[in-house]
C-alpha cells in the first residue's frame, strides 16, 4: 500500500509567540520548529500501516527550505522518501492555495491512502487536508482515532461531540488525525543515519506542472493581530480555613460572577 | 443584496438541534441585520420536522433537506446537498458551527465552491461590505482579524462564543427537491456516551491535572455533575492514562470556552492555557502558590484540592438548597 503523509513544519507548542511590527504576522526568528503534532500522528500511523501491509510511505510538504529538517525526522522515524514543494508561491497562498499545490504534487505520486493532520497548530485552520481530498475527488474522514484496512476500504473511528462515529471509505481515501490515534515513535540513531540517504526531492511549481496563476489569489487575509485580553492576575481567596475559602469562592461565583 | 443573503446551517443529532444551532442562527441574524437582508436557515436531516422553532431565532425562511441519506452526518452527502443549496440561493455569507461536523463540512464545501472560509471564529463583523472574522491562531496565543473576499463568505463559529438571542421571524418552511449525488462513505455505527455533557458545549468545566495523583477523579466528577458541567483533564493527566484523550483540554486537545472553568491540580502549562484561556471565569485550585495557572485565573485558592474541592461541592449544595 502506498501512503502519502501531508506534513507541515510549525513552531513547537511551547513557543512564545510574538506579533511582528507589521501587526499582521508573527516573529519567526527564534522559533523551535517541529513537525506539526497532528502530522506526527500521521507519520506514525503510515509507518505502522506499511509494517502491517507492505508498501511505501512518502512525506509531502510545501514550505521553506528549513522544512527539510522535519521531513528528515519523518524519514528517520521510518518513512521512505520525501518531497518538498519549495516555491515563492507557497508563502503567499491561503489554505485553498496550499491544498491546490499539494493536490498537484500528488498527481505525480502514486497513492492508495493519504494521511494528514486534522489541523496545523500554527494557523489552526482545519482545512488543507480536507481540501486536498476534494481536489483529488476522493473521500475523506476527519478526526480519526482508530483505523483499519479491510478489503480495499478503510474503516475509521471519527471523533464527534460525546463519542465516536464509525465510517467506511473505499480506497483511495484521505483521513485526518486526532490525538489518541497512536503514540509517535522517536527516531532511532540508526534511523537517523539511514534517513540521510533516503530520497528527498525538492520541487518547484513548474516541476509539478502547476501554473502559479492556478494556485489562486488568497481569499482570506489577516488584517490585524492582537494578543488575547490579558486576564487580571488572580485574586487569591484567603480564609481562616479551607471551609472558609470554599464558602467565599462559592459566594463570589454566585453573587459577583453569577456563573453558578 | 439578494433575498436570503445569509445562510445559517443548523446542526441536529437524532432529531434534536444542538446548542450551536441557536448560536449560529442568532449570529446569522445579527450579520443579516448589519447587511440589511434576510436570514435563511438550512436544516439537513430526515424524519420528524423540527425546523419550525428556528423562526424564533431569527430565520425568515427555513430550507429543509429531508432525506434518509441525511439522517446521520456523512461528509459527501451533506457536501453535495449543501453546495447545491448554496449555488441556488447564491448567498453573500454562510454561517455554521465550528463543531466536529461544521469543521468537516465547511472545509470540504469551501474547496468545492472555491469560497473563503474562516474557521473557529469568536467574533464576526461587517466592514466595507465584507466579513471580518476574529479567530484564535497558535492555539489561542494570538487573535487574528481575517478579512474575507469573494462570495459566499463562510464563517464557522466556535461553540459557546456567540450569545443566543430570540428574535421572532416568519420562519416559513420550504422543502426543495434534493439530489444526494455520488457518495462513497458508509455509516457503520455511532457510539455516544449518553447523558454526558459535551466538553465543548458545557457551560461549566471542572478539570483535573497532575495534582490528582491517580485516575480517581470522583471529587471532580461530583462537582461537575452537581453544576451540570463536564469533566476535563490536562495533558499530563491524559498522558498518565488517568483520563481518556477525549477529555483533554489544551492545544492538542479540546478548546473550551465555558462560563466557568475550574482547574484543579493543574499547573498551567502554556499547552493547557491554550485550550481554556477564553473561558469567561477561571478558578484555580493548587497547592503550589507559584503555579502559573494563578496568573491566568480570576480566582485562586491555594491548598490541597482533595480538601478544597469537596468543600466547594458542599457549599454549592448549601447554596442550591437555600
Amino acid at each position: 500500500m502506498n501512503i502519502v503523509v501531508l506534513l507541515k513544519q510549525v513552531p513547537s507548542t511551547e513557543s512564545f509567540i510574538e506579533i511582528a511590527d507589521n501587526k499582521v504576522s508573527v516573529k519567526t526568528d527564534d522559533f523551535k520548529m517541529v513537525i506539526n503534532p497532528y502530522d506526527e500522528y500521521a507519520v506514525e500511523e503510515a509507518i505502522k500501516l506499511k509494517e502491517a501491509h507492505g508498501g511505501s510511505v512518502t512525506i509531502l510538504s510545501a514550505g521553506l527550505e528549513r522544512t527539510i529538517a522535519s521531513i528528515r525526522t519523518a524519514l528517520a522515524m521510518g518513512a521512505d522518501s520525501g518531497v518538498l514543494i519549495q516555491d515563492p508561491a507557497v508563502e503567499e497562498c491561503d489554505s485553498l492555495g496550499t491544498a491546490r499545490i499539494l493536490a498537484a504534487a500528488l498527481k505525480q505520486i502514486p497513492f492508495d491512502l493519504i494521511i494528514a493532520g486534522q489541523r496545523a497548530v500554527d494557523g489552526d485552520n482545519f482545512q488543507v487536508g480536507i481540501a486536498v481530498a476534494e481536489y483529488l475527488n476522493i473521500p475523506h474522514i476527519s478526526l480519526v482515532t482508530k483505523e483499519e484496512i479491510i478489503d480495499g476500504k478503510i474503516r475509521c473511528h471519527r471523533t464527534v461531540e460525546g463519542g465516536i462515529v464509525v465510517l467506511d471509505a473505499p480506497l483511495p481515501a484521505l483521513f485526518t488525525t486526532q490525538r489518541g490515534l497512536n503514540e509517535p515513535r522517536y527516531a532511532s540513531l540508526p534511523g537517523i543515519m539511514k534517513a540521510k540517504k533516503k530520497p528527498l526531492e525538492i520541487k518547484t511549481l513548474a516541476d509539478i506542472g502547476l501554473d502559479a496563476e492556478k494556485v489562486g489569489k488568497p481569499k482570506t487575509k489577516i488584517v490585524a493581530m492582537k494578543y488575547p485580553p490579558e486576564r487580571k492576575g488572580g485574586r487569591i481567596i484567603e480564609g481562616e480555613s479551607a471551609q472558609a475559602k470554599a464558602a467565599a469562592l462559592v459566594k463570589i461565583l454566585h453573587e459577583e460572577s453569577k456563573v453558578i | 443584496m439578494s433575498h436570503g443573503c445569509v445562510l445559517a446551517i443548523a446542526e441536529q443529532s437524532d432529531g434534536v438541534f444542538r446548542k450551536i444551532t441557536f448560536e449560529v442562527l442568532s449570529e446569522g441574524r445579527r450579520i443579516a441585520d448589519s447587511l440589511g437582508c434576510d436570514l435563511t436557515a438550512v436544516v439537513l436531516g430526515a424524519g420528524e420536522d423540527i425546523s419550525k422553532e428556528l423562526g424564533q431565532y431569527g430565520a425568515d425562511r427555513i430550507i429543509v433537506a429531508d432525506n434518509q441519506a441525511l439522517y446521520e452526518y456523512a461528509n459527501d452527502a451533506y457536501t453535495n446537498v449543501l453546495s447545491d443549496i448554496i449555488e441556488k440561493e447564491d448567498p453573500f455569507a454562510v454561517i455554521l458551527g465550528s463543531s466536529t461536523q461544521g469543521k468537516d463540512l465547511s472545509a470540504r464545501i469551501a474547496a468545492r465552491i472555491n469560497a473563503p472560509l474562516a474557521m473557529d471564529c469568536i467574533a464576526v463583523r461587517v466592514e466595507n461590505s465584507n466579513l471580518v472574522a476574529t479567530r484564535p491562531m497558535y492555539g489561542g496565543k494570538i487573535l487574528a482579524d481575517v478579512a474575507l473576499e469573494g462570495k459566499p463568505q463562510i464563517v464557522a463559529i466556535r461553540p459557546n462564543s456567540m450569545s443566543i438571542e430570540k428574535t421572532a421571524k416568519p420562519g416559513s418552511i420550504e422543502k426543495p427537491d434534493i439530489n444526494i449525488g455520488k457518495t462513497d462513505l458508509i455509516f457503520i455505527e455511532k457510539k455516544l456516551e449518553t447523558g454526558k455533557v459535551d466538553l465543548t458545549e458545557a457551560d461549566i468545566v471542572v478539570s483535573g491535572g497532575r495534582g490528582m495523583g491517580s485516575s480517581d477523579f470522583s471529587i471532580i466528577e461530583e462537582l461537575a455533575g452537581l453544576l451540570g458541567g463536564a469533566v476535563g483533564a490536562s495533558r499530563s493527566a491524559v498522558d498518565e492514562g488517568w483520563r481518556s484523550v477525549s477529555d483533554q483540554v489544551g492545544q492538542t486537545g479540546k478548546v473550551v470556552s465555558p462560563n466557568l472553568y475550574i482547574a484543579c491540580g493543574i499547573s498551567g502549562a502554556i499547552q493547557h492555557l491554550a485550550g481554556m484561556s477564553s473561558s469567561k471565569v477561571i478558578v484555580a485550585i493548587n497547592k503550589d502558590p507559584d503555579a502559573p495557572i494563578f496568573s491566568k485565573a480570576d480566582y485562586g485558592i491555594t491548598g490541597d484540592l482533595f480538601e478544597i474541592v469537596p468543600l466547594i461541592t458542599d457549599e454549592t449544595k448549601k447554596l442550591m438548597a437555600s
